[in-house]
């Protein structure tokens, strides 16, 4: 019994260290944005890397997802003989939800993966102490490029993604099914409001936050709790790194939603 | 401990979590030479050396540098500290991203304002000093590993450092590049007059090179002296160590299979 408890004790004790862990790297990935060296050219290496990279698997998600938007709502709408409105299901769905978390998602998974992989590489080959030891702090150096490159990418992937989503469900409901083209492009334009991009934006800079606070962070301390520096524990971290990423969207998604709504 | 010594450690402790790796160590740093720390794999070499580079804490007051405690040192002070020191690890921790020249050319881009021909030119000449200036624009990738541990050191060098300290310099190199790499070490001490602290496990490397020997084992101080007192010391695990032999206490090979297959064959039943 008294085994449990421990059991239960230590299980708690390395939880909440692990928080209290992750809080103290946020504020060091904060502050590393206002110290040496300077971020110009690595942050634009980054913004390559993490937006441009990604417009192909963006804008194939956005178009898939909104011709599915298109057949879906036009099935739902000719229930109560609304056909014309599908513009503006597509694009308040694309714009106030499925833009950002879906740009997310995808960028957690090609992007952060790989920053988490490359930092767990970096811990095990001791190349984060050597930048330790040459008085650079590796918050500033590595992770504050990929933070600021984030912010300025995500937003303008979720606006790219949106985009490409609208045409998707505009190929769906006027190519397919009939609509006039007039009526699909004056449906979105009534119906979208500056808070609905508003929203949409607010979304993809805290998952761009998110993004990059937990895969740098899985990235960043590979291997140190195990005390174990190996190929294992950098798989295991870029595992958790996407898993815990992906439902922190997921939940930080509900949280503005019901605070903006 | 000396009176010229650069760094004192003072009854160091060390732990990863509850389990202590090293075990009240007293020693002291001369300046100007070449120290090397061995023992046997495990025995917390590394773990001392970590101390030593900031790189694990240090309780207050068991480690001094030039006097100073480097258990009290703020992140400032520590940034000083290692502005004055260069690294070598094992495996040289090249960023596989960057060229060798790129890699050489980082601490001077991050804490000089020299312009871009001058670094080309400081890390041109770093690099012709190891032997590898032919290979500037070459990727870490595509060099040996004991290239790698040479491009490691050009950009260990490349400030200028007081201390250097080096982490199993010769480990997977040949005899000949280890060789080589160990004169290097030897003239980085004569010609700049470099305080030089290596951990290595090579005996033939450590007495090639060394002023003062550390030998550790099992987290615990064995021995500190010159090659010559270490060589004639009269202590029997000393001695173990050099002529590396295994503990005669252990059983050999033979005896452990025939304890394991007669308690295996007793759990069994069968005589």
């Amino acid at each position: 019994m008294l085994q449990h408890i421990r059991a239960l004790g230590a299980v708690t004790m390395y939880g909440v260290g692990s928080v209290g862990r992750m809080g103290i790297y946020f504020s060091h990935m904060l502050r590393g944005i206002f110290r040496p060296p300077g971020k110009l050219w690595p942050t634009v290496k980054q913004i390559e890397f993490i937006g441009a990279r990604s417009l192909f698997v963006i804008g194939f998600t956005a178009l898939s997802t909104g011709m599915v938007l298109g057949l879906q709502g036009h099935y739902t709408l000719s229930k109560f003989g609304s056909e014309s409105l599908l513009g503006a299901a597509v694009a308040l769905s694309l714009i106030r939800e499925l833009g950002p978390v879906l740009t997310g998602l995808m960028v957690t998974g090609r992007a952060g993966s790989a920053m988490c992989a490359e930092l767990g590489i970096m811990r095990i080959d001791e190349q984060i102490d050597a930048l330790e030891c040459m008085a650079i702090d590796p918050h500033a150096y590595l992770i504050a490029p990929r933070l600021l490159a984030s912010l300025i990418a995500l937003p303008l992937l979720t606006a790219f993604c949106d985009v490409i989503g609208i045409f998707g469900g505009y190929l769906v409901g006027v190519g397919l099914f009939g609509l006039t083209p007039g009526v699909y492009m004056d449906s979105v334009q009534t119906s979208v409001e500056w808070q609905d991009v508003y929203m949409g934006t607010v979304k993809s800079l805290c998952f761009a936050v998110l993004v990059i606070w937990i895969c740098t962070y899985k990235g960043y301390y590979t291997g140190v709790d195990e005390g174990s520096f190996g190929p294992e524990q950098v798989s295991q971290a870029t595992t958790k790194a996407v898993v815990l990423s992906s439902i922190s969207i997921l939940l930080c998604d509900y949280i503005v939603t019901s605070i903006m709504t | 401990m000396c009176d010229s010594c650069l760094i004192d450690v003072r009854g160091l402790d060390s732990y990863y979590g509850n389990r202590q790796v090293l075990f009240d160590i007293r020693v002291g740093i001369p300046r100007n030479r070449i120290t090397v720390i061995m023992g046997m794999s495990g025995c917390g070499k590394t773990t001392l050396l970590r101390h030593l580079i900031g790189l694990k804490p240090s309780p207050p007051g068991q480690l001094l540098v030039d006097n100073e405690d480097m258990g009290q040192f703020d992140p400032a002070r520590m940034s000083k500290f290692r502005r004055r020191i260069g690294v070598l690890f094992q495996s040289g921790a090249l960023f596989n991203s960057m060229t060798v020249g790129e890699n050489v050319a980082v601490p001077l881009k991050v804490h000089t304002r020299l312009s871009q021909s001058t670094i080309r030119i400081i890390t041109t000449i770093k690099l012709h000093q190891v032997g590898l200036s032919e290979f500037i624009d070459y990727m870490p990738s595509q060099l040996s590993g004991g290239m790698q541990k040479r491009a490691g050191l050009a950009r260990s060098l490349v400030m200028d450092p007081e201390i250097l300290f080096v982490d199993e310099p010769s480990s997977g190199l040949d005899p000949i590049t280890a060789a080589g790499l160990d004169n290097l070490i030897l003239e980085l001490r004569d010609a700049l007059g470099m305080t030089i602290i290596v951990v290595t496990h090579e005996l033939d490397s450590a007495f090639h090179i060394a002023d003062q020997m550390i030998v550790l084992d099992a987290g615990r101080l064995l021995s500190v002296g010159t090659p010559q007192e270490i060589r004639a010391s009269r202590d029997e695990r000393v001695a173990q160590f050099l002529k590396r032999q295994a503990d005669p206490k252990q059983e050999d090979n033979d005896a452990y299979i025939k304890r394991l297959v007669g308690e295996r064959s007793r759990k069994v039943g069968v005589q």
